[in-house]
């Protein structure tokens, strides 16, 4: 493996992971007030949730400029408060993930909360457990295989992001390049093809690999929830 | 220690106004047809359900007054809750959902320990099981020891039986029917079974309409002609409370003291001499005669004549209701009368009046399968 292609791997392993980890507890908040809340405005949220899903990712890309650019409404607080810049960098390609990725992941987190019997948590209430007790301790090991269906989804989609991510931070070796701007930027180059076929063997490998790894964890977890006391 | 119910809400069509009350001795059946309210009142109960307006108090202590805003949540209410479905945590073992209650007890309450429960009801052989792999019959008992174990301070069961087989609903009842024995809470038990009704229930609360109809000894709601309409498919009828006396092996029936005489019926399962029975009499069954003569009919006993009901509301019809006393005059108990159901032309020619002694019989076939029940075991 050369320097660039390590890089590039090693890149897309940890923004993928950081973005999964960081956007899940947004996903699970979302997914349960979508899925049990009766508020006014609850249509407005999930379709801005679901913007990522329909709009062109460059044009999130450009919204995320937009918004946490230097100059943006966002971005200007995050750098004069925080001392943080997302532009061009690496906390920015994985922001740029986390937000295409949460669509995803909320609907498969809510189809699991949707699937979780209302009657057990009257039941669990009736027990002597509060509101949080009771979802802390029925809903939420209910919902585990679904929390784990959006972790593998949101994983698998910001590894494959490209669109949001070189329009917001651009395509920097070692920074914002993950494996599929390495590809692009291979393929762009006059004899970039045979770097291109072996990038392109290793996103298939790590596809394979993360595969496996939703496999083996969703068994666990079956096990675990059957022999859980 | 006793429930008080006094709620009013709107559900559905339904507008609900009832007052409900269960004493901490024996069990207190909530019964009626489907959609008369009763398991929207056992929710208001529990906390499941937020009233319009009303109290619900357990023993002086408020869990629910509309006027003074108080609104217990339902975890703080310690009611024990047995659900028609169960409502088994389906991600714990058997023993997860026993200790789920029981780990968020308060220290210092009162109630069973768990060996106890786990052998009244029979667990011992269930605890590692997973929840989702028991049959009907072993989850209902399962919820019904995951409600015992959090020491409730009252038992709330919502039809706990309707979605058994009757195998199953015969062995639960046999459970069901032991609580009083153990437990000195107040427990509410709603259903539209009446042999349920018949075997369980001390005291017997009848809802229509999201109203509380009548309310009062079971003995006397199950033998009130007048709320026939209510109770379904449940036949006009009354029902007779004795002791086993004798078991007739040879001839497969039993004979039951009630009021001092003998009532045969084919052999009770499971009932020995010396256990208390109730017996579910038609009215149609019944036949009225001057005195005794050779018949069939096994049953021929000495009876007073206490009313005699002609007309149902404005319309007349070819039969009368009469009810008669097994027992010197008005000094009969429930459990100790029996409806006639015979036609007019019989109480004129009969000169069957209020005060008239006659023969009361019936077929020991009349009382056979579910109108047979033990309520105390010998």
């Amino acid at each position: 493996m050369s320097e660039v292609e390590r890089q590039a791997l090693w890149l897309s392993l940890r923004v993928a992971s950081l973005a999964t980890l960081f956007t899940l507890p947004f996903a699970l908040a979302l997914a349960v007030a979508l899925a049990r809340g009766r508020w006014r405005g609850k249509t407005l949220l999930e379709s801005v949730v679901n913007l990522p899903l329909v709009l062109p990712p460059v044009v999130i890309g450009y919204l995320l400029l937009v918004a946490f650019g230097r100059q943006g409404p966002i971005g200007r607080w995050l750098y004069d408060w925080l001392g943080v810049s997302l532009v061009f960098s690496f906390r920015g390609a994985v922001l740029a993930a986390s937000v295409m990725a949460l669509p995803l992941m909320v609907r498969a987190i809510r189809q699991a909360v949707d699937a979780v019997d209302t009657g057990l948590e009257a039941a669990a209430r009736t027990l002597g457990a509060s509101r949080m007790d009771a979802f802390w301790n029925v809903t939420l090991p209910l919902t585990a295989p679904g929390l784990l269906s959006g972790a593998v989804l949101g994983f698998a989609s910001s590894l494959g992001e490209f669109g949001a991510t070189i329009t917001f931070v651009s395509n920097v070796p070692g920074q914002t390049q993950t494996l599929p701007l390495a590809i692009y930027s291979a393929l762009q180059s006059p004899d970039g093809e045979a770097a291109a076929a072996r990038l392109v063997l290793l996103a298939i490998a790590l596809a394979f690999a993360a595969l496996a790894l939703s496999t083996w964890s969703h068994r666990r977890l079956q096990r675990w929830m059957r022999s859980s006391t | 220690m006793t429930l008080d119910i006094s709620v009013r809400m709107p559900r559905g069509a339904l507008h609900i106004e009832a007052e409900v009350s269960a004493p901490a001795r024996g069990i207190t059946c909530l019964i009626g047809r489907s959609g008369a309210g009763k398991s929207s009142v056992l929710l208001a109960a529990c906390g499941l359900l937020r009233p319009a307006a009303g109290r619900i108090r357990l023993d002086g202590d408020a869990l629910f007054d509309s006027e003074r805003g108080i609104d217990l949540p339902p975890h703080a209410r310690r009611l024990g809750v047995v659900f028609q479905d169960g409502r088994l945590f389906p991600h714990r073992s058997v023993r997860g959902n026993l200790l789920f209650g029981a780990r968020r007890a308060p220290a210092r309450a009162a109630g069973p320990g768990f060996d106890e429960v786990v052998e009244l009801l029979g667990l011992g052989a269930l605890l590692s099981r997973p929840s989702h792999s028991l049959s009907g019959g072993e989850r209902q008992r399962v919820a019904l020891a995951r409600a015992l174990l959090m020491r409730p301070r009252a038992l709330l069961m919502d039809e706990p039986l309707a979605s058994l087989d009757p195998a199953r609903r015969a062995e639960l009842l046999h459970y069901f029917a032991a609580l009083p024995h153990r437990l000195s809470i107040p427990i509410l038990y709603v259903t539209h079974q009446m042999d349920e009704v018949m075997r369980l229930a001390d005291r017997a609360v009848l809802m229509a309409d999201g109203r509380v109809a009548a309310a009062g000894p079971a003995l006397d709601l199950l033998s009130d002609l007048t709320l026939t309409p209510h109770l379904g498919r449940f036949e006009a009828g009354a029902v007779l409370a004795g002791q086993v006396s004798e078991q007739l092996g040879e001839w497969q029936l039993t004979v039951v003291s009630v009021a001092g005489q003998r009532v045969t019926v084919p052999a009770i399962p499971g009932a020995a001499v010396g256990a208390s029975v109730r017996l579910r009499v038609r009215a149609r069954d019944v036949a009225v005669q001057p005195a005794p003569q050779p018949s069939s009919a096994s049953n021929q006993l000495a009876a007073t004549v206490l009313r005699v009901i002609e007309r149902e509301g404005e319309h007349d019809r070819p039969y009368a209701a009469v009810e008669l006393a097994l027992r010197g005059g008005a000094q009969a108990a429930a459990g100790e009368r029996l409806w006639a159901l015979v036609t007019r032309r019989s109480v004129q020619q009969l000169a069957l009046v209020p005060g008239r002694a006659c023969v009361a019989t019936f077929k020991a076939v009349a009382v056979e399968g579910r109108a047979a029940a033990v309520i105390d075991e010998a």
